[in-house]
């Protein structure tokens, strides 16, 4: 099993790159045609809406403005001029809102999509890999990738309405009049090269600028986290230089892409304009000629202010298609990580009654390093064993597969005589608890973080707490069992949050319950009256995974795991005569005790 | 029990002088001179761009009223035209310059209040750089900063350029035809209206789009940390319901914000139709009678447009003008935070070897909270290994800190060698006062630049000697690369333990005369478990040790125990006394005898 992430190969831009980028976005159009639909609709509308405008001006200059200055038009023209105007307008108003809208639907239903799918796969994941994993990192395969794979979608249907209203603008430009369509024909290719041109150069300082953005927030990350160690080095200026030297870098690719950017703006503003008054000058002469009319002119200079602005989002488009694929990529290595823990297809009930823990050849890999292997070993029902070994031996795994969190690479864990593969998942775990060293706690009430949907009635929930030693400080709180704590809460020590994580899963009356190291934090004192308390009042088989002699102590017998093997196995007198490796261990403890 | 910083939309308390937009925005500008600068000429450079948009109409109503004036005027409408493209040329370079230099300006500015505001954090004490603040700290040195980016690149300038293209339009307006321009100029006033109405209704759907997001991700964090407790506890498909049921929220929020965006512009489109058709009816039925001719008349239809469209621009700057408000407000109340720690100029030094400390009545309080400790009055003799113990947040910890001068006590005073310990030179504080944190915390670099840092100037072979002085020698040498491995990320490419030995050998290379140990409490292997206590035994000899005491095989150990209990000071004595005497300190022993010596 590998949870490391696969480095996201570079994305140049190359045919290949846009072949892809274009199979993505259809990809998105067949996934939620509806709403697409409309919008290309909108787009083509406001594209019809457009050229409707400027032909509606260029026919009311010539019947309307021109006749007015010279002899005089129908008040029902003059109307109906007006009426045209505001009509066309409404129609592109439309388009307008319905492209928007509805471009806008397809890109958040294909989001919500991706992140079900996202959040179905968090689901299914081995714990192993939210481990592996930083949340940050999690977090941003939820919101960040998710927007940059799909934002690409929202101008699709703009451009493609502007491809429409170009090609058309052509036509017109070549049917009405060579001349003006030779204008035409000198801007608005130059508008595309430009926009390409930009596009070209302005990508290697955005990117080097979004790799020193990279840079500059890894040092301020590291600097800050590492505040404490800063001060007591007193290396608050060296740090402070070693960010302005990251930030000088960033600051010159930005300066160099604004600056590419600077002279495309204005560029882009200026060449429609050039276009005009060229067409104003050449058209002049045609009219003066005769070959077309004023209302032709007025046309035509309408539509190429029309085509000024759109012309840019072709280009975005391009921009956008290497960030839409590195996003997905990323979105999709979370979506074929391998599912490891299936649910049985026909679940087997558990035996009633006490269960025992059978063990079976386990073998347990993780980043292709062995962590248990061949691991055999039997629990009787309401026995209590401690788990014993060095740092690393695979004791925290071991208590892990044992409650089904990930399956073994080989062998099976057999809970009341049944191969927990075949229990339904529910079942197992209202069955059997296991309590964790690291105790997280939900954004919610002491409450509802002991009971977490058992149901359990407070009369339940305050007899967990107080066998985990948790009631007497929840009481003791302003608001007791509905003080809330997680991450905007009250802030409870490492002890407190062990006796409530205990609380939580004596709460259920599991039959089997599994510590792993989970009263590490916990005051020795209290430790001790915990363990005592669990010893004479519960009725359970105990598996606890010892990191303290007294946790030891509290065990039937004692397992020995060593390399990912159990090395030994007795009670804990017989064991510190008879096996050196564990007096070796329990010295170490003892060393490293309280 | 590490927890991983959520990205949470945090914010500290905001002063009062930074509540409203415009104290921000006047502060912002005094804390970046870069931005302020050579304004005045980028400001006429890009009023010059304003020329290049009024052209078009001009031209329209020369070359309509006087181009064929007795027929064809062709040297007339060619040297217009000629005119024309020079201002259009001219104002394309006038923009062109402007852009440059407001992004040099404004990139200079950010990276200087980048590198400030970063310098300041590292300044406050640490009473404020707290686990629950280091991510406040920082978004506020990246993503905060970034977020002035398009404001001082264009947002700030856009509210000038687009009251200046109203204001030049409104201008040719009035000198074709003042009965033309009233119309218009009404219009403008239900456009605002709409225009603003549309806005607050942007602001609120955006607000709650990011709530949405913000529950969503908090959401999702969540199920990813808590995976375990979730499977372990057979929540997965409630826990997936609340992930599903946040996504679908914030879908909808994200719609309603699509709807109310999408009407702005067909909003614009409509009024700049109603604008036109307002110009073609009154031009047809009075211009004649006005005075008007049909260039003047036409004109006015481009001129229109160029007056009305900036309206439906405004909510574009506008709410970029806030992002850039709330990014400098987080970033200023940052800068504003006070910083405690006074360093004397020049102070005194401290002479080399193991150095004398009393603590007279030492108070303290972390900020918004009550105090910590109530009077510490102690005094430990040169060479003295002494340790502190006492249950978790009794104020050991604290105490550390004031001792190493990260925070300064609220009252009393802490004396080393017979000085005040903030009249001692920073320097010289840092190298014989050595604070040594429990979490081994490792900078991204070779084990050899860890070490080095440990003191200013120390050479290749000082590192290495450094080592050996600790007998860690040859555990250096069975490293794959030897000084030259790689800690990682927070020094995570080495164990707790390993960190722990490289941070003792970065005190070493200080030569410290007074060590504080705040002793780690996470399980190390014995092999490691022996190097760390041989590389102590040795660090901590002809030198003043303080160890926070987790272990109390350690206080068993020191020369003389101070207990703890709720900030002050309980018992003191040797280890064996205060086990006779039978208060905290037996009781502490009792339980952990209790817990060690059973078999």
């Amino acid at each position: 099993m590998s949870v490391t992430a696969e480095p996201i190969e570079q994305h140049d831009a190359s045919r290949g790159m846009f072949l892809r980028g274009m199979r993505l976005v259809a990809s998105y159009i067949r996934t939620h045609p509806g709403p697409f639909a409309v919008s290309l609709f909108g787009a083509l509308l406001f594209a019809i809406g457009g050229i409707a405008t400027t032909a509606v001006l260029g026919r009311v200059t010539n019947q309307v403005l021109v006749p007015a200055f010279s002899g005089g038009v129908d008040a029902r023209t003059i109307w109906l001029g007006a009426a045209a105007i505001v009509g066309v307008a409404a129609v592109r108003a439309l388009g307008i809102g319905l492209r928007r809208y509805f471009s806008g639907m397809t890109g958040e239903r294909m989001m919500r999509t991706i992140r079900l799918q996202v959040a179905e796969r968090y689901k299914e994941l081995p714990v192993a890999y939210h481990k592996a994993t930083p949340t940050g990192e999690l977090l941003a395969h939820m919101e960040a990738d998710v927007n940059a794979a799909v934002e690409v979608i929202y101008p699709v249907p703009f451009a493609t309405g502007v491809l429409f209203l170009v090609l058309f603008a052509m036509v017109s430009l070549i049917l009405t009049d060579p001349y003006l369509a030779a204008i035409g024909l000198l801007v608005i290719p130059t508008l595309a090269l430009m926009n390409r041109s930009f596009a070209r150069r302005v990508q290697g300082p955005v990117e080097r600028a979004q790799e020193r953005i990279g840079d500059v927030s890894a040092v301020v990350h590291e600097s800050i986290d590492g505040a404490l160690i800063v001060k007591t080095l007193g290396r608050e200026d060296a740090e402070t230089e070693r960010l302005a030297a990251r930030a000088e870098e960033l600051r010159k690719e930005r300066v160099e892409a604004g600056n590419i950017r600077a002279g495309f703006e204005p560029a882009l503003e200026a060449l429609p304009s050039v276009g005009i008054i060229l067409l104003l000058g050449v058209g002049s002469w045609r009219v003066s000629r005769g070959d077309v009319t004023l209302g032709t002119l007025v046309q035509f200079v309408a539509l190429f202010n029309l085509l000024a602005w759109p012309m840019r989002f072709i280009g975005w488009i391009l921009a956008e298609l290497p960030r839409a694929l590195v996003g997905k990529d990323r979105v999709d290595q979370v979506l074929a990580q391998p599912v490891t823990v299936a649910p049985p297809a026909r679940p087997v009930h558990l035996p009633d009654g006490p269960l025992g823990i059978e063990v079976q050849a386990l073998d347990y890999h993780l980043d292709g390093l062995p962590i248990l292997s061949g691991v055999d070993l039997e629990v009787r029902p309401n026995e209590s064993v401690a788990i014993v070994g060095p740092t690393g031996s695979g004791k925290s795994v071991l208590a892990q597969l044992m409650v089904r969190l990930d399956d073994p690479d080989a062998g099976e864990v057999l809970v009341g005589g049944v191969n927990v593969r075949h229990v339904d998942p529910l079942e197992l775990r209202t069955t059997a608890a296991l309590v964790f060293q690291e105790s997280f706690l939900f954004a919610a009430s002491l409450r509802a973080n002991i009971a977490l949907d058992s149901g359990a009635s407070d009369a339940r929930i305050e007899a967990a707490a107080q066998l985990a030693r948790a009631h007497g400080f929840i009481e003791r709180m302003p608001r007791g069992y509905d003080t809330l704590v997680g991450e905007r809460g009250v802030t409870l020590s490492g002890g407190q949050r062990q006796r409530v994580a205990l609380a939580r899963a004596l709460v259920r009356h599991p039959r089997i319950l599994i510590l792993d190291d989970a009263t590490s934090a916990v005051d020795p004192t209290i430790e001790a009256e915990i363990l005592n308390g669990l010893r004479e009042a519960h009725d359970a088989t105990l598996i606890v995974v010892a990191y303290r002699l007294s946790t030891i102590t509290l065990a039937d017998r004692v397992l020995v795991l060593d390399d990912g093997r159990i090395v030994a196995t007795g009670a804990h007198d017989e064991l510190l005569t008879a096996e050196p490796r564990y007096a070796q261990i329990v010295r170490a403890y003892e060393r490293g005790e309280v | 029990m590490a927890e991983p910083t959520i990205p949470l939309d945090d914010d500290l308390p905001v002063p009062p002088e930074l509540q409203k937009t415009w104290a921000v925005l006047r502060r912002g500008l005094r804390e970046s001179p870069e931005l302020r600068t050579g304004l005045g000429f980028t400001l006429i450079l890009s009023f010059a761009v304003i020329v290049a948009t009024l052209v078009v109409p001009i031209l329209i109503q020369k070359i309509f009223d006087h181009g064929f004036d007795g027929g064809f005027q062709a040297a007339y409408v060619y040297s217009i035209c000629g005119i024309a493209l020079v201002l259009v040329t001219g104002s394309y370079i006038a923009g062109r310059a402007a852009g440059r230099r407001l992004v040099t300006a404004s990139e200079h500015a950010l990276k200087n209040l980048r590198v400030r505001t970063f310098a300041h954090i590292h300044e406050l004490s640490v009473a404020e750089q707290t686990k629950e603040k280091r991510g406040i700290f920082v978004s506020r040195v990246t993503a905060d900063v970034d977020s002035l980016a398009e404001f001082t690149e264009w947002g700030g300038i856009a509210w000038l350029i687009s009251a200046a293209q109203i204001a030049g339009a409104l201008l040719l307006m009035l000198v074709y035809s003042w009965q033309l321009t009233i119309p218009l100029v009404l219009l403008v006033i239900p456009l605002l209206l709409v225009v603003g109405k549309l806005q607050a209704g942007f602001t609120s759907a955006y607000s709650l789009v990011r709530t949405r997001v913000g529950e969503m991700l908090s959401e999702v964090s969540e199920s990813v940390m808590g995976a375990a407790v979730v499977r372990a506890y057979g929540l997965d498909e409630s826990v997936h319901g609340r992930v599903a049921n946040a996504i679908g929220n914030r879908y909808r929020a994200q719609m309603t914000a699509h709807r109310r965006a999408a009407t702005l512009f067909p909003v614009a489109v409509l009024f700049q139709a109603l604008g036109i058709a307002t110009v073609v009816v009154l031009g047809a039925f009075y211009g004649e009678s006005w005075g008007l001719t049909v260039g003047r008349v036409t004109a006015f239809l481009f001129l229109a447009d160029l007056f009305l469209r900036p309206f439906a621009d405004l909510p574009e700057i506008y709410s970029e003008t806030q992002t850039a408000i709330a990014g400098w407000r987080k970033i200023l109340t940052v800068i504003d935070l006070p910083v405690e720690i006074v360093e004397p100029e020049p102070g005194v030094v401290l002479e080399h070897g193991a150095l004398d400390v009393r603590t007279e009545d030492v108070r303290y309080a972390y900020p918004d909270s009550d105090h910590v400790l109530h009077g510490v009055s102690l005094h430990i003799r040169p060479g003295g290994h002494v340790a502190i113990v006492g249950e978790t947040g009794c104020g050991k910890t604290t105490f550390a800190k004031l001792l190493s001068r990260l925070a300064d006590p609220v009252e009393g005073r802490i004396v080393v060698n017979g000085v005040d310990l903030r009249e001692i030179a920073p320097a010289s504080r840092r190298t014989a006062i050595r604070m040594v944190p429990q979490d081994g915390f490792l900078f991204d670099t070779t084990i050899r630049e860890n070490v080095r840092q440990g003191r200013p100037g120390a050479t290749d072979r000082d590192v290495e000697t450094a080592f050996e002085e600790l007998g860690l020698g040859e555990w250096v040498a069975q490293l794959p690369d030897g000084l030259e491995t790689v800690a990682g990320e927070r020094g995570e490419a080495l164990s707790v333990g390993e960190r722990q030995l490289v941070a003792l050998a970065r005190a070493q290379i200080a030569s410290p005369g007074l060590l504080i140990l705040d002793e780690a409490t996470s399980a190390v292997d014995p092999g490691t478990e022996q190097r760390i206590s041989e590389a102590l035994r040795r660090l901590s000899h002809g030198r003043t040790v303080v160890t926070i005491a987790h272990r109390l095989s350690t206080a068993e150990q020191a020369d003389h125990v101070f207990v703890f209990d709720a900030g002050r000071v309980v018992e003191e004595g040797r280890h064996e006394a205060l086990v006779a005497n039978g208060g905290v300190y037996a009781r502490l022993y009792q339980s952990w005898l209790g817990n060690v010596s059973v078999g």
